[in-house]
């Protein structure tokens, strides 16, 4: 295949951005075309079915299961409180009288005579779908959700957790090599999304959660910190549950990384800006990064958008690329060759190469595979 | 595509659509002879934005017509038959895209009609989501509320022998109806749910899951303890993966008009090949494909097939997960320098968030190696588990059972008895040597006796097993010559019995190569040794252990066979079994520095 090299993470100042949002069953939307819509209107809601909850009635009364109808004092479909009697024996003295209470204030989903179970389904949940950014509804999906638009700044992460959140962008380091520490993170930083430079550690989660920080961005962190983060070995990147008091994004990767300078001075541009933000990341066939959205408020520019599209076109001599694993790993370097063949390299493969130079004029032979264009 | 007759059969191109890339190879009759002679790949297209699997599969075909100078389409359209300079006489296709066939199985007690519906959906290429049955510890909301989340492609429901209890299987019928579960695909379809349990529970389940799923009713996957009769569900499973699910992902509507045979799911295709691989030569193997977020396993022991799929086994998007599966010392002891921790995990989690980077240092390699045994161990202990006898038979003892306390349920696996290992995923086929492929297996299965290693050249075996069930010849002349690379053979004595001794005496070999070279010396524990033995070539092999170690005789009993040779020759492993490793960190990168030195493991590496 012609394209043996990542394509890079999008991060450009001004794009249009559209998110479907999308109710996991049929619901109702609350919102119409072109209405304007701020990070937390709720767009659409839904009524997740009840949790089921079984209840052994045969052996509480002690009856096999054929005989449960007759000692029933529900049926399928009615409606239960908490506590309610669901069914009773009869006994000659009222002493020995067993009930079956309700353990959930719901319905009577079935009863069986087989098993001898009851089936109770607890009341509806309601699920409230908020528009997650600032922007205009496109597209009504009757029933599904909405699609909601918005023009501004876009920045992909390589990895996140948390789910969605919004804030005031706050920088709080001075440059993109400087790593973001507690001392760092102020009260008046509680619900802002507050980015950092190369790197934030455990020091930091801690007073992000004393603080109340909505989210936090920087170039990397060290494994070891995000494992006491969440309390386990992260197995597979699929994220965007967690509940950590905050959502994480990096941009660079694990480790102490700078992030990267157009990155962060796009951050830095947008500082006091209002922020949507998702830790969500997917790392599978259907790749799904975290990013960090900042739309522009209304009517504040009337230009056109850049190409919306991420570019994946083959890499080009003259390119500014990332290397984006050992032994450069971070560092950036433009393409001055891109030779055809499979050339060896120090791990003994042949592959698929190209030279890069890095700034001070020093020139490393790298795999295709390990750097990632500079978008914009 | 209608299938021609065998003699007719002349040209074959086959795809595999993978989650990430669409392969295609064509296959040629020169002289005679079926061999596979160009191959082109391109990114399957199944998700957005183009969300039709046959853009993938078109332009895979399209690199194999720019290579092969043969034009093999017309627009859209097969040009069929075969004539000189274009067309072919069949197009076949396996598929694993959009996550494969997911499946959730549910059977009466878990170790029992559970387990056999979990053998059944994994031989039938699924990937098994959840295991359900009414001991498996779970309150019945859980499972409920279990079933709800998964929104799996299909459930398989079994549970009762045939004229046995019906209570259990309703049980779990009644959950599934609780929970209303939805098809991943195609939200306005009903859960295709195929029913293999007790004939006389099949009236109960048409009542509660015909009115809410798309119910099946098949025979009795376990019509008595003794016997599991996992055909009839495993075709019913096929079925429905054809009808619902493939029917339901973007395009295959449109590939399977194009296919002159079935679709099949990508595992089920590479299980076929293996079981006819082992059936004409009435050898036991192990097949493993090692892949970015997935490790199968295929065995054959006995004419018996097994299948597992260990989901989180893999060496990219789930490289994290064989750390956090296999512990961090499990991994360094394979490690042949020193690391520090904190800069181990970094890399990891770096590789897992850009699993597409290829390791450019030897000791950036040699982590990815490292892990790779872990990951390969860890799925064989899982594959182990599952492919066993059945459990809860009841059994006929004799007076010298007695004194043998052997429950039922016994693993399949016996290394000892183990006759071939092929291997296949980027990995092990793509390593910068072979002999690197050939020591991770080694290493990972620490294989008894003597035992031949290969690996897939190009992952084609997909591509096979669908052949094969048109042209059993045409997959398996294919197979031999041109997908499997043979690597070698090992020959490892087990043992020591009690306690080792470093530097105590295994045995004495002789090896009489082609050409009337023999080979002789003694073997000391932990000691390995390569001897040259090419491909095509066969050698007689004797060993004669110390009475601490048996070669596959006995203890202290000589054991004379013949070594296959290949690519890289016949190694000699006096390393022990299990295989003994210093506990001393510094011991062990010594030792390690030395068994990569005598394989010629890192030729570039300094001091080895």
């Amino acid at each position: 295949m012609g394209h043996a090299y990542t394509p890079g993470l999008r991060v450009t100042a001004r794009t249009l951005v559209r998110k479907r949002r999308l109710l996991p069953i049929h619901g109702q939307v609350l919102v119409e075309a072109s209405a304007r819509v701020e990070a937390q209107t709720v767009v659409a809601r839904t009524e997740l079915p009840g949790r089921v909850q079984t209840v052994n009635a045969i052996n509480l009364l002690g009856i096999t299961p054929e005989e449960i109808r007759d000692y029933m004092l529900v049926k399928p479909g009615d409606r239960v409180e908490k506590d309610q009697v669901l069914a009773e024996n009869r006994p000659l003295i009222s002493w020995f009288k067993t009930r079956v209470l309700s353990p959930i204030a719901g319905s009577v989903e079935t009863v069986s005579e087989v098993t001898g179970q009851v089936l109770l389904r607890e009341p509806p949940r309601p699920l409230e779908l908020t528009a997650f950014m600032d922007g205009r509804v496109v597209e009504v999906l009757p029933r599904e959700g909405v699609v909601v638009e918005t023009a501004g700044a876009f920045i992909q992460g390589i990895f996140g957790i948390g789910g969605e959140t919004w804030g005031r962008l706050a920088v709080a380091v001075d440059g993109p090599a400087q790593p973001l520490t507690a001392d760092r993170v102020r009260p008046e930083h509680r619900g802002c999304i507050v980015v950092g430079g190369s790197f934030v550690g455990e020091d930091c989660f801690r007073r992000a959660r004393e603080v109340g920080v909505a989210g936090l961005v920087a170039g990397g962190l060290h494994d070891a910190d995000l494992k006491r983060l969440l309390g386990y070995d992260l197995g597979v990147a699929i994220t965007g549950t967690e509940r950590v008091g905050f959502t994480l994004v990096i941009t660079e990767g694990f480790g102490q990384v700078p992030m990267a300078r157009k990155t962060f001075d796009l951050f830095r541009s947008l500082e006091g800006r209002k922020a949507s933000m998702s830790g969500a990341t997917q790392i599978r066939a259907g790749v799904l990064r975290p990013e960090v959205i900042v739309p522009e408020a209304a009517g504040e520019r009337a230009a056109e958008p850049e190409d919306g599209v991420a570019r994946r076109g083959a890499l080009r001599e003259g390119e500014l690329v990332r290397v984006i694993r050992d032994p450069f790993f971070g560092r950036l370097g433009r393409v001055r060759a891109l030779p055809q063949e499979l050339r060896p390299i120090a791990s003994g493969t042949h592959c698929r190469v190209l030279e890069a130079e890095f700034d001070g004029g020093e020139v490393v032979v790298i795999p295709r595979a390990n750097v990632e264009i500079i978008e914009g | 595509m209608t299938v021609p007759s065998a003699d007719a059969l002349n040209v074959v191109i086959a795809t595999d659509c993978g989650s990430t890339t669409t392969k295609a190879i064509l296959i040629e009759r020169v002289d005679g002879v079926y061999r596979q002679t160009f191959r082109g790949e391109a990114p399957t297209t199944v998700e957005r934005p183009f969300e039709d699997v046959t853009r993938g599969v078109l332009n895979a075909i399209a690199e194999v017509e720019e290579l092969s100078g043969r034009r093999i389409l017309d627009g859209e359209r097969f040009i069929t038959p075969a004539r000189a300079g274009e067309g072919v006489d069949i197009f076949i296709s396996t598929s694993s895209a959009g996550g494969g066939l997911q499946m959730m199985v549910a059977g009466a007690v878990k170790g029992m009609t559970a387990e056999s519906a979990q053998r059944c959906a994994l031989g039938a290429g699924a990937i098994v989501m959840d295991v359900m049955a009414t001991n498996d510890g779970r309150m019945g909301h859980e499972k409920i509320e279990r079933i709800r989340q998964l929104r799996p492609d299909m459930i398989l429901l079994s549970g009762g022998t045939d004229g046995g209890t019906v209570t259990h299987v309703v049980e779990l019928a009644e959950y599934i109806a609780a929970a209303d579960p939805r098809p991943r695909l195609g939200t306005g379809f009903d859960l295709p749910v195929i029913f293999a349990g007790n004939r006389d529970a099949r009236g109960r389940i048409q009542e509660i899951l015909g009115p809410r799923t798309a119910l099946t009713i098949t025979d009795n996957l376990r019509p008595v303890l003794e016997r599991e009769a996992l055909g009839p569900a495993r075709h019913r499973i096929h079925d429905l993966f054809l009808e619902h699910v493939m029917a339901q992902a973007p395009g295959y509507g449109k590939l399977m008009g194009w296919t002159g045979a079935p679709i099949m799911p990508t595992p089920m295709a590479v299980g076929d090949i293996m079981q006819t691989i082992a059936r004409q030569r009435g050898i036991n193997l192990i097949g493993v494909d090692i892949g970015g977020a997935t490790t199968d396993v295929f065995s054959v022991f006995g004419g018996v097939f097994n299948r597992s799929v260990s989901a989180n086994l893999g060496m990219s998007y789930s490289v994290s997960n064989v750390l956090a599966e296999a512990g961090l010392e499990n991994v360094l002891r394979w490690v042949p320098f020193d690391i520090e921790e904190a800069d181990l995990r970094n890399r990891i989690k770096n590789k897992m968030i850009r699993p597409t980077t290829i390791p450019q240092t030897l000791d950036e390699l040699q982590i990815e190696q490292a892990l790779c045994r872990e990951a390969l161990r860890l799925a064989l202990d899982q594959h182990r588990s599952l492919a066993t006898g059945l459990k809860g038979v009841q059994q006929e003892r004799s007076i010298a059972d007695a004194f043998e306390q052997t429950g039922t349920g016994r693993s399949l696996i016996d290394l000892a008895e183990l006759d071939l290992i092929v291997g296949s995923g980027g990995v092990l086929s793509h390593a910068p040597l072979r002999s690197q492929s050939m020591l991770m297996m080694i290493d990972a299965y620490q294989p008894v006796g003597l035992t031949a290693l290969s690996v897939d050249s190009i992952f084609m075996m997909p591509h096979l097993g669908v052949l094969a069930s048109i042209h059993e010849r045409a997959a398996t002349e294919v197979f031999e010559r041109d997908c499997m690379i043979y690597l070698g053979s090992c020959l490892a004595p087990s043992g020591p019995e009690g306690r080792a001794r470093p530097g105590e005496r295994v045995g004495a070999f002789e090896v009489r190569l082609p050409g009337g070279r023999v080979e002789r010396g003694d073997m000391a524990l932990g000691e390995v040794r390569l001897l040259s033995l090419a491909s095509g070539e066969e050698a007689e092999v004797s060993f004669v252990p110390t009475r601490r170690f048996d070669a596959g005789a006995g203890r202290g009993e000589r054991f004379n066979s013949r070594a296959t040779g290949g690519v890289v020759g016949l190694v000699l492993d006096a390393r022990g079994r299990p295989l003994l490793l210093p506990e001393e960190r510094g011991e062990r990168v010594r030792r390690l520095a030395e068994w990569n030195r005598a394989l010629g493991l890192y030729p570039r590496a300094a001091g080895t």
